[in-house]
């Protein structure tokens, strides 16, 4: 799971380009939207891209992303039991 | 003193047909365009859109002109133009403008790596203009959704500063992969035909259509004035509108203030009416907070689909129709209101003395147009 | 054709990894690409603002030559009415193939919501908007080159017809890494005189 986390921190970083921000920044239960990592509507549309394009997670209601983004340790939770690939 | 401007003629080519009247008939009979397309070249799952029937366009086509090097867009954009420049018999000089409305243009053009060229936005233009003959080199708007009726926004200004004393607009955009790919990543797109200002709305239809118009100085013939206009950006975001409707206020009262008529005195709104859970929402804000929420009001993207760049002088061109025959249309895929400030949908075909008709659309960019317009007796 | 004379305050040129603001160049870099350049650049004039990196290049371009601008401009951007005309060939052609290339393998076919919002070149207008907070007028026009004669009567449309106080004026095309910025203000005063003749001059300055 740890690998996992730091993955997806490093994924985030580069997705989204968080370009000032590096891993060590990122703490597993800051939350991603909102007031800490301030991530916004494009952010979280891409996530949803990203879950399908590495984990192969297609999200049926793309609601499910508030949950799912909270943070990082969340995040990590729901891939490594969804994920396919 | 301001010089007067006014529309003259007008026209359009859409999936309810090619020239006003056919829409008209249609719309007045609740028909719409939107229906649902099994096409995997377009998009890999079936969707609900409304799209112009290919060989029905090159059939129209063939009546213009044999020349086979047009695309379909263009294709749709002459037929457009083409009756409207005929039956006006203005000289295409130096005082005649042209001005092109479109958010992708060609698009489909980049499938092809050979054909990139075509893809821009000004080779179009020339290319549509050379059909012609426009002795003036093009004028391309391309400012997301509100192109087409900036567009009329604009050739209106250009005359009143002397420029030009005729102005042709055409608007056009197509329904292509690009678009729907784009429309289906931002889960905008509707499962089902789209339902403005309704509880249960969940996004856009999309739509593909050309319009076109003539705007100029010359009051013979004229359908209608336009008195008033404003383009103001929200400064909130690139994608999502402002929650207190920010531009559109302002372009509404920017408009409003330049044809010195309170808002109390619109009598029709057509508004922009995308059923995306925001759109919609932020325009009824906005026209409460004008004090325009007991006005008449409908999207005509329940008969079209969204059809970007020309959607908002499309959905012009109808309005005309609406001022003009003193009728108000529905707002077609409406059900039950589902706004949090109250708006006054138009649920069915009524008659109405219609003066002030205004037309709005917003867009990507945080973009919102506003004009108002005027019968004329 | 101006009732009033009006002025170009200020102007900035952004091409081959240098930017120049008034005639003088004040950055450059040794030869690069413009994602590299325009980060460079992002940090000497330490402009501060993280969604710099989201956004396409058309948009960085525009960007960074309006902030030049309307930093030096009066105080308080949002108070002065400050619309944004802008033009250019390409429209947002070099994203259009980005995202396309992203659309044309089905594969391996995952649009990008964050690329296809760029696929429009008005865009830069809404950035410039959001940073300044110019609740303004805007128009993105598209011509086969830069029209002096066109911005100049437009310009000064919005001003006589009081629908601004002030007008960034930009011709920003970017393409396939080719690319060039000619940003300018225009207000009631001025070093020089707002007309199509001066415009052409500063533009291939």
């Amino acid at each position: 799971m740890e690998a996992l986390k730091q993955e997806l921190k490093s994924k985030i970083i580069e997705v989204l380009n968080l370009e000032d921000i590096t891993v060590a920044d990122i703490n597993d239960d800051d939350a991603l939207f909102g007031d800490g990592l301030g991530l916004d509507s494009i952010d979280a549309l891409e996530l949803i891209v990203m879950l399908d394009k590495d984990y192969g997670i297609k999200l049926v209601d793309p609601k499910e992303g508030k949950t799912i983004f909270k943070s990082i340790e969340v995040m990590a939770a729901y891939i490594s039991e969804n994920r396919v690939k | 003193m301001m010089k007067e401007v006014y529309i003259t003629e007008t026209n359009c080519i859409t999936p309810l047909g090619f020239d006003v009247a056919a829409n008209i008939k249609n719309i007045g009979n609740d028909v719409s365009g939107i229906q649902l397309q099994d096409n995997s070249k377009l998009l890999n799952v079936p969707f609900y859109a409304s799209v112009i029937n290919d060989d029905e366009l090159d059939l129209a086509f063939a009546k213009v002109t044999s020349v086979d090097d047009y695309s379909r867009l263009e294709k749709m954009m002459i037929l457009a133009l083409e009756p409207i420049i005929k039956k006006s018999t203005i000289d295409l000089n130096e005082r005649t403008a042209i001005i092109l409305s479109t958010t992708k243009g060609n698009v489909t053009a980049l499938e092809n790596q050979n054909s990139i060229d075509s893809a821009y936005l000004n080779v179009l233009a020339k290319k549509i203009a050379d059909f012609f003959g426009f002795k003036n080199e093009p004028i391309v708007v391309s400012n997301a959704c509100v192109s087409g009726i900036l567009s009329v926004s604009v050739a209106k200004r250009l005359i009143q500063a002397n420029l030009y004393d005729n102005v042709f607009v055409v608007a056009g955009d197509e329904v292509s992969k690009f678009v729907l790919s784009g429309f289906n990543s931002f889960q905008a797109m509707s499962n089902l035909p789209c339902k403005p200002y309704s509880v249960n709305r969940t996004g856009v239809s999309l739509g593909e259509a050309a319009a076109a118009v003539l705007v100029s100085s010359n009051k013979e013939n004229a359908k209608i004035k336009i008195i008033g206009d404003g383009s103001i950006n929200d400064a909130n975001h690139i994608s999502g509108p402002s929650r207190t409707g920010e531009g559109l206020y302002k372009s509404i009262q920017s408009a409003l203030a330049e044809a010195k008529i309170d808002s109390n005195q619109i009598d029709y709104i057509s508004a922009h009416g995308t059923a995306t859970p925001y759109n919609d929402e932020m325009e009824a804000i906005a026209l409460n907070r004008l004090g325009l929420e007991n006005v008449p009001v409908n999207s005509f993207k329940g008969y079209y689909g969204h059809t970007l760049g020309a959607s908002g002088l499309l959905e012009t061109v109808i309005g005309i129709e609406s001022v003009t025959k003193n009728m108000l249309f529905a707002s077609l895929g409406f059900d039950t209101i589902g706004v949090t400030q109250l708006i006054k949908i138009i649920e069915k075909k009524e008659d109405a003395d219609i003066r002030y008709f205004l037309k709005t659309a917003s867009g990507f960019g945080g973009c919102n147009t506003a004009v108002l317009f005027e019968k004329v007796y | 054709m101006a009732v009033n004379k009006n002025y170009i305050r200020s102007f900035c040129t952004i091409q081959k990894n240098t930017v120049f603001l008034n005639g003088e160049a004040v950055f450059t870099t040794e030869e690069d690409s413009f994602a590299g350049f325009s980060k460079k650049a992002y940090q000497h004039f330490e402009i501060n603002y993280p969604k710099f990196f989201k956004m396409d290049n058309l948009s960085k371009l525009a960007f960074l030559g309006a902030e030049l601008l309307l930093a030096t401009a009066d105080e308080n951007s949002a108070e002065s009415n400050t619309a944004l005309v802008f033009a250019n060939k390409s429209s947002s052609l070099d994203t259009d193939v980005k995202y396309q290339n992203s659309i044309s393998d089905s594969e391996n076919y995952y649009p990008s919501p964050a690329v296809f919002v760029y696929t429009l070149p008005n865009i830069c207008l809404g950035e410039i908007s959001i940073k300044h907070q110019l609740k303004s007028e805007n128009s993105f026009f598209i011509f086969a080159d830069y029209d002096p004669v066109f911005m100049e009567n437009y310009c000064n449309i919005l001003l006589e017809t009081q629908k601004a106080d002030k007008v960034l004026c930009g011709w920003v095309e970017y393409y396939n890494e080719e690319y060039k910025a000619f940003l300018y203000l225009v207000d009631k005063k001025g070093g020089t005189e707002h007309n199509h003749k001066q415009l052409k001059k500063l533009y291939n300055k």
